[in-house]
């Protein structure tokens, strides 16, 4: 074949292997590594009227570096924003907690059903995940307000004689975020608790141990990577969470992620709003360390 | 009754109840959604009397329809970048093994899976602006919004095909390169039938996502380009507005619809699967 040197030497560049590596990587770097890189770069800038001012400067043959802390140092001396990541943490943790009371007797008893019953409550289970989240969120708007669903049924029933307040406070947050992440935590644990040997349970009882004794000795130990791994699912997402906070939370319920969102379209302190996601990516990278270890731990 | 008996029983009782009261809360917003979309008063918390006129006003409502319309189009030519550009990320990790940036890789993909919505659209936006100040484009609006779709798609499609790439028996195309077919020909024949189902599941699913998402389009929008989400977060931040509940039954119905069908669908793919490979079994039985 006659090939011109630059035909052949592109010919030689673009195999399907750099092809298939090269197209992915292109646009992983354009969109999640770049954008990133950028956050970490205004952060250590300030504001200028309409932008941000440039870390570097080069002016008589002279380049000047210009890193800015002082919104890292802000971050630490205003007691706002430790409150906010202190709160976040603090509803991702209970919203991890109750994800895992609820759900763990849930999936333990699906996978326990006929394999028939299965499929179904599973399905059941991931349909309303595919119907939009921000829906069922709104959904809980007219259950728990004043003269919501539930205070009217209360009502009704005489149960209570005036409207519990229940919306904008920490309990209609908690609600939501364990009503959206629920499944998040029962599909991991689903599939650890399925391929428990029943054997094991009736061994277990046989040599004398009671459902309780039988149940934290030996199903929760079996099932633990299902209940770290719905743990991580949950966890994650809940501490950066917006929208559930934004719908259902109150003045009370201070988030991070409402406080970023706030430095950035209401203070248009875009550094300062870097400076915030900087510090939540390292809250985050955090646990996912310590799970990858364990993970590999548990691997080797 | 002995008392094993008796626990089994109470047991029994006890896991039933159990299901049915999660069962509940999974789906009672659903359903108060469903039924006061055809409450005829303004206070979606009273009931007086069913009416179809929230289905009438959302039908006229300029607004939720062409958000729709703008999501609907979002959401499928995201899950479309996201499945081509899911299946060479997940070739790139599962059939090159260790190539240089493999790693890189890996960490960029899952990025999107851990990052908060805020924290994906903030740094989007930022780039967004960056490369506008210099270029002069991209302006924020569909094609901004799809850019971020697409990357949180990705990392999911990724997820979902990574997970079928590996169960593929490599001999199937082993067998058919040993037959005479061409790289690509293997591909188009072998392997793609056989990766289908976790293309239409991850299509479907970052449809969904795309379809969802409030976050990063509140970031990466702009004038002009409100999509469905957008409309019904800002009004649902004022109060209740029953032609959202009329929106979110239809979208619901349809949404079922669509659930019960590729369940039954993959089941039956199933046990399809599972005979053929009783009777492959059967046949090399030695007599």
């Amino acid at each position: 074949m006659q090939l011109t040197p630059l035909k052949a030497r592109l010919r030689r560049f673009f195999t399907p292997r750099t092809v298939v590596i090269g197209v992915p990587m292109l646009w992983l770097i354009a969109l999640a590594a770049l954008p990133l890189l950028l956050i970490l770069q205004i952060s250590f800038a300030h504001m200028q009227i309409t932008s941000v001012s440039s870390l570097w400067q080069w002016a008589n043959d002279e380049l000047t570096l210009k890193f800015n802390f002082g919104n890292y140092l802000y971050l630490g001396d205003d007691p706002l924003y430790f409150a906010a990541y202190l709160s976040s943490l603090k509803y991702a943790a209970l919203t991890t907690l109750y994800c895992l009371i609820l759900g763990f007797p849930f999936a333990y008893f699906i996978s326990r059903a006929p394999v028939h019953l299965r499929a179904v409550l599973l399905m059941l289970v991931m349909l309303p995940f595919w119907t939009s989240f921000l829906l069922r969120i709104y959904a809980w708007k007219a259950l728990l307000a004043d003269n919501g669903v539930i205070n009217n049924s209360l009502i009704g029933l005489g149960v209570i004689a005036t409207p519990i307040h229940m919306m904008h406070t920490s309990f209609s947050l908690t609600i939501g975020m364990v009503y959206a992440y629920l499944p998040f935590m029962v599909l991991p644990l689903y599939a650890t608790l399925v391929k428990l040997d029943g054997r094991l349970l009736e061994a277990s009882a046989d040599l004398g141990a009671s459902p309780f004794k039988t149940f934290w000795l030996v199903t929760v130990p079996l099932s633990k990577r299902g209940i770290i791994a719905g743990s991580m699912l949950v966890f994650i997402p809940a501490f950066g969470e917006y929208v559930i906070p934004e719908l259902l939370g109150g003045p009370t319920t201070l988030m991070i992620a409402r406080v970023l969102w706030d430095e950035f379209f209401s203070n248009n302190d875009w550094p300062m709003a870097s400076a915030v996601a900087v510090v939540m990516i390292l809250l985050i990278l955090i646990p996912m360390a310590v799970f990858n270890r364990y993970n590999e731990n548990t691997k080797s | 009754m002995s008392q094993a008996t008796q626990g089994a029983g109470r047991a029994r009782w006890f896991g039933r109840t159990w299901l049915i009261a999660v069962f509940v809360f999974l789906y009672v917003p659903i359903i108060t959604l469903v039924v006061y979309s055809f409450n005829d008063s303004r206070l979606s918390t009273v009931w007086a009397g069913f009416t179809f006129k929230w289905y009438v006003d959302a039908l006229h409502d300029r607004e939720l329809i062409n958000g729709l319309i703008l999501s609907l189009k979002i959401a499928f030519m995201s899950a479309t970048l996201s499945v081509i550009f899911g299946s060479f990320t997940a070739f790139a990790l599962v059939r090159y093994g260790r190539f240089k940036g493999r790693g890189l890789m890996h960490s960029l993909v899952n990025a999107p899976l851990v990052m908060p919505d805020v924290i994906i659209g903030i740094s989007l936006l930022l780039i967004v602006v960056a490369v506008q100040r210099m270029l002069g484009t991209p302006i924020r609006g569909m094609g901004t919004i799809l850019l971020g779709h697409a990357l949180i798609g990705t990392a999911f499609a990724t997820v979902v095909i990574t997970a079928r790439l590996r169960e593929i028996d490599h001999r199937l195309e082993e067998a058919a390169m040993d037959l005479g077919c061409k790289p690509f020909q293997v591909f188009v024949l072998v392997t793609l039938p056989l990766m289908a189902s976790a293309l239409l599941s991850a299509f479907l699913l970052t449809f969904t996502l795309s379809f969802d998402d409030v976050v990063v389009a509140a970031f990466l929008s702009g004038p002009g380009s409100t999509t469905l989400p957008l409309v019904i977060f800002s009004r649902a931040r004022l109060g209740l507005d029953p032609s959202i509940n009329a929106v979110a039954t239809l979208i619901i119905v349809v949404v079922s619809i669509g659930v019960v069908l590729f369940s039954l669908h993959q089941l039956r793919a199933e046990r399809r699967r599972e005979r053929a490979l009783n009777s492959i079994q059967a046949q090399q039985k030695p007599h």
